[in-house]
């Protein structure tokens, strides 16, 4: 049917004809008229007021990470827009699904430098799987079904389209939705191609130590079981990166951990000496290949990516399969053959006994916040939702808290985002209203995007924060601790004016904490809780969780505790710090 | 390090040079020259892009191009049967002395002479970039006033 519209309405009438149930956002001159028709149609899409453009962009992009589906988010023209930049390339860097719908300034006063101007289409280009400015509002429907099918397929990434003011007043005639696109520079290859696939099933029978290594591409395109099928099938050993926590059992015998950096030694052991790694949907990424000259040097590598630019980027690989992770994986199941344990699977389980993950509790009178994240993971139902903020307590939230579904975990894994965990939560949670949603965090990260308890609160959304405080920036100050002569230089929160100049020693004459979370917490009506004992963790955990309400939980933790096992930067993955027991 | 000639099929549409000059430079792919204009389909356009780089660069280059949505086709053209131009406008220094030296080189070279001043002329030349280098090498001694090379466009035959 077709009807005349202008160009606000034709915008919100595609959002939701797209499935869009909620917008997060902030307004701004040029985009009263959209907000004019949001008002008038309330209630069939819901808008999310944030308190930051970069909150709204990591809420889209939480939302979307939890639910799969694409996330939306709205900004004015120039600071909107600017303020987006580093949530549109969190989702860049981790293949989220996002429409980012920017205001811009009249279509006559472009190039101008007028009021509010930037030019966002030329500064999201390398940030954004696509982007679009409208010239014509004939052309508004197509943008959109295309901006829409462009984030949701392929390799998914955020799509942005630059909006001016006067294209959204103007009208169109015969507005209907397209309900066929045809891009044709646009078209993902899905299918693995079958010859490489065969190539892929007899590489795998000539292995002995064959591991499985998935990505963050196995829960986006859903291939979990086809992964446990296949893993199953020829027992071989499976390791997931941060990206792909929750995509396989992990209390499977066949599980070795996250790879990496961080990873643990079974699963770095596991990639070093294996003869075939079969990647899944990931990346090669250095915090995970360490020295790239040394990285598996006795493996043939078969790379299973819908991204061919992925592929053979980083590491050389033997066998490339350029297709859909779940639909590759289903076609090799049946020809592949079943494989039985052997020596391998025992040296793996060696591994495993020997070298579990583990930290001190008997060096320190404070608390450990490994531990925290222990009781989070012990007390909490088990399909509630965890982000993360980024540095140690990412880390810790990766090592410590068991994963049991794909999607169950939310972080910024490529680009390091901090501030993302609070406004991803909230996303997660409109997603998810029923479920628990909680930001592991620290006490840095979560000042980068605090503003927005007040959306969780006024919004109703009881996302909760657990705060691991050391007060200092911890990942930076233990780098600086292992590699740069213990010189805590720009890390310390609560270094004040009159501190000693070069100060690498905490202790219980250092300034108070500012802010004070819990009155913080308090001032957004949200409930604020401080725990610094090991046996009041429990406790602290339940009370927020009987809390009907947003909470901030913040635990005073180890200041000087370092994230363990660690490849040291540079180094090969099987040269591995450990803390010793 | 080889020299690569890249055609490039794009939508002929506001913003995808701005796309591929910004990808290379945020890949740190080194672009020696670049043309582009219309194709018999006018809403397509044809960018013949000189690359220099190994096997992988070359093969990433060719990958992330075709990941642009604007990007409908890539070809590695380098080697195959193909003619590649390009066009050469120089003004030379000359004088009553070498101006007669100056034209015999250029009609060697087919070239055109399309300016004269006392102290100059000025010429184009077209061809194969071999044969623009050699002209240019020719040239040199006698005074580069001022150049400018249109950068190759190539077809396969």
């Amino acid at each position: 049917m077709k009807k005349s519209m202008t160009g606000a309405e034709i915008l919100v009438d595609a959002l939701i004809k797209e499935g869009t149930k909620c917008i997060f956002g902030y307004p701004g001159g040029v985009l009263i008229p959209v907000f004019d028709v949001l008002y008038k149609r309330e209630k069939d899409i819901r808008f999310i007021l944030a308190r930051h453009e970069q909150g709204a962009a990591h809420m889209a992009d939480g939302y979307a990470r939890a639910s799969g589906d694409v996330g939306v988010c709205l900004a004015t023209s120039g600071p909107g827009a600017t303020n987006l930049i580093t949530g549109i390339a969190t989702a860049h860097m981790d293949s989220i699904p996002i429409v980012f719908i920017t205001g811009q300034v009249s279509s006559a006063l472009i190039g101008t430098d007028a009021f509010q101007e930037a030019n966002i289409v030329g500064i999201t280009q390398s940030i954004t799987k696509h982007n679009y400015l409208v010239n014509d509002i004939k052309d508004l429907p197509r943008i959109i079904t295309e901006a829409f099918h462009i984030a949701s397929t392929g390799r998914p990434g955020p799509v942005l389209i630059d909006f001016p003011v006067d294209i959204a007043k103007a009208t169109l005639e015969d507005y209907s939705y397209p309900t066929e696109i045809n891009i044709r520079g646009y078209k993902p290859s899905v299918q693995g191609h079958k010859k490489q696939i065969i190539k892929t099933a007899h590489m795998i029978a000539q292995s002995e130590r064959p591991v499985i290594f998935a990505g963050g591409g196995v829960i986006i395109s859903k291939a979990s079981k086809a992964l446990k099928d296949l893993a199953e099938k020829i027992n071989a050993p499976v390791t997931t990166t941060l990206m792909a926590l929750g995509a396989f059992p992990q209390d499977h015998e066949l599980y070795m951990g996250m790879p990496g950096m961080h990873g643990t030694k079974v699963a770095n052991y596991g990639l070093m000496e294996c003869d075939l790694i079969i990647s899944v949907g990931a990346r090669f990424d250095d915090r995970i290949t360490g020295d790239v000259s040394k990285f598996a040097p006795n493996a043939k590598i078969v790379h299973i990516d819908i991204d061919p630019a992925s592929v053979s980027k980083i590491i050389k690989v033997d066998v490339p399969v350029v297709g859909d992770a779940k639909h590759v994986l289903e076609e090799l199941l049946p020809i592949v053959d079943a494989k039985g344990k052997n020596a391998w699977n025992e040296e793996v389980a060696g591994w495993k006994r020997d070298f579990k993950l583990h930290y001190r509790t008997d060096d320190t009178d404070e608390m450990k916040p490994q531990y925290v994240v222990q009781r989070l993971c012990a007390n909490l139902p088990k399909d509630s939702i965890i982000a993360t903020e980024v540095g140690q307590n990412q880390i810790w939230a990766a090592q410590y808290y068991e994963y049991t579904f794909p999607r169950q975990l939310l972080t910024s894994g490529g680009l390091g985002t901090m501030g993302f965990g609070l406004p991803a939560a909230i996303g997660a949670q409109v997603a998810y209203p029923d479920k628990y949603v909680i930001d592991i965090a620290g006490d840095g990260s979560i000042q980068m995007n605090i503003q927005e308890l007040a959306t969780a609160f006024v919004e109703r959304l009881p996302v909760k924060v657990a705060i691991l405080n050391n007060g200092y920036l911890g990942m930076v100050r233990q780098w600086q601790d292992l590699f740069w002569d213990k010189k805590y230089s720009g890390v310390c929160l609560k270094k004040q004016k009159e501190c000693l100049e070069q100060c690498s020693t905490p202790s219980s004459a250092c300034f108070s904490y500012v802010p004070d979370f819990v009155k913080l917490a308090e001032s957004y009506n949200v409930l604020g809780l401080r725990c610094s004992e090991y046996d009041k963790v429990d406790e602290t955990i339940q009370k927020a969780m009987a809390h009907d309400g947003p909470v901030v939980m913040e635990f005073i933790v180890a200041k000087e505790e370092n994230v363990f096992p660690m490849v040291p930067p540079g180094a090969a993955i099987n040269e591995i710090l450990d803390v010793e027991l | 390090m080889n020299k690569h000639i890249i055609s490039v099929l794009v939508e002929n549409q506001f913003g995808v040079l701005g796309r591929i000059a910004n990808l290379f430079s945020a890949r740190a792919y080194n672009i020696q020259s670049l043309t582009v204009g219309e194709t018999e389909d006018p809403d397509i356009s044809r960018m013949t892009i000189v690359v220099v780089g190994d096997k992988d660069i070359l093969e990433q280059i060719q990958k992330q191009l075709n990941k642009l949505i604007d990007v409908i086709k890539v070809r590695d053209i380098t080697g195959m049967n193909l003619v590649d131009r390009e066009a050469l406008l120089i003004r030379i220094n000359a004088t009553s002395a070498n101006r007669a030296e100056i034209i015999q080189a250029i009609d060697i070279f087919k070239g055109n002479v399309v300016g004269i001043k006392k102290d100059s002329i000025t010429t184009e030349i077209f061809g194969d970039s071999d044969k623009i280098e050699a002209f240019i090498e020719f040239i040199r001694p006698f005074g580069i006033k001022e150049m400018v090379r249109s950068g190759r466009v190539a077809i396969v035959r």
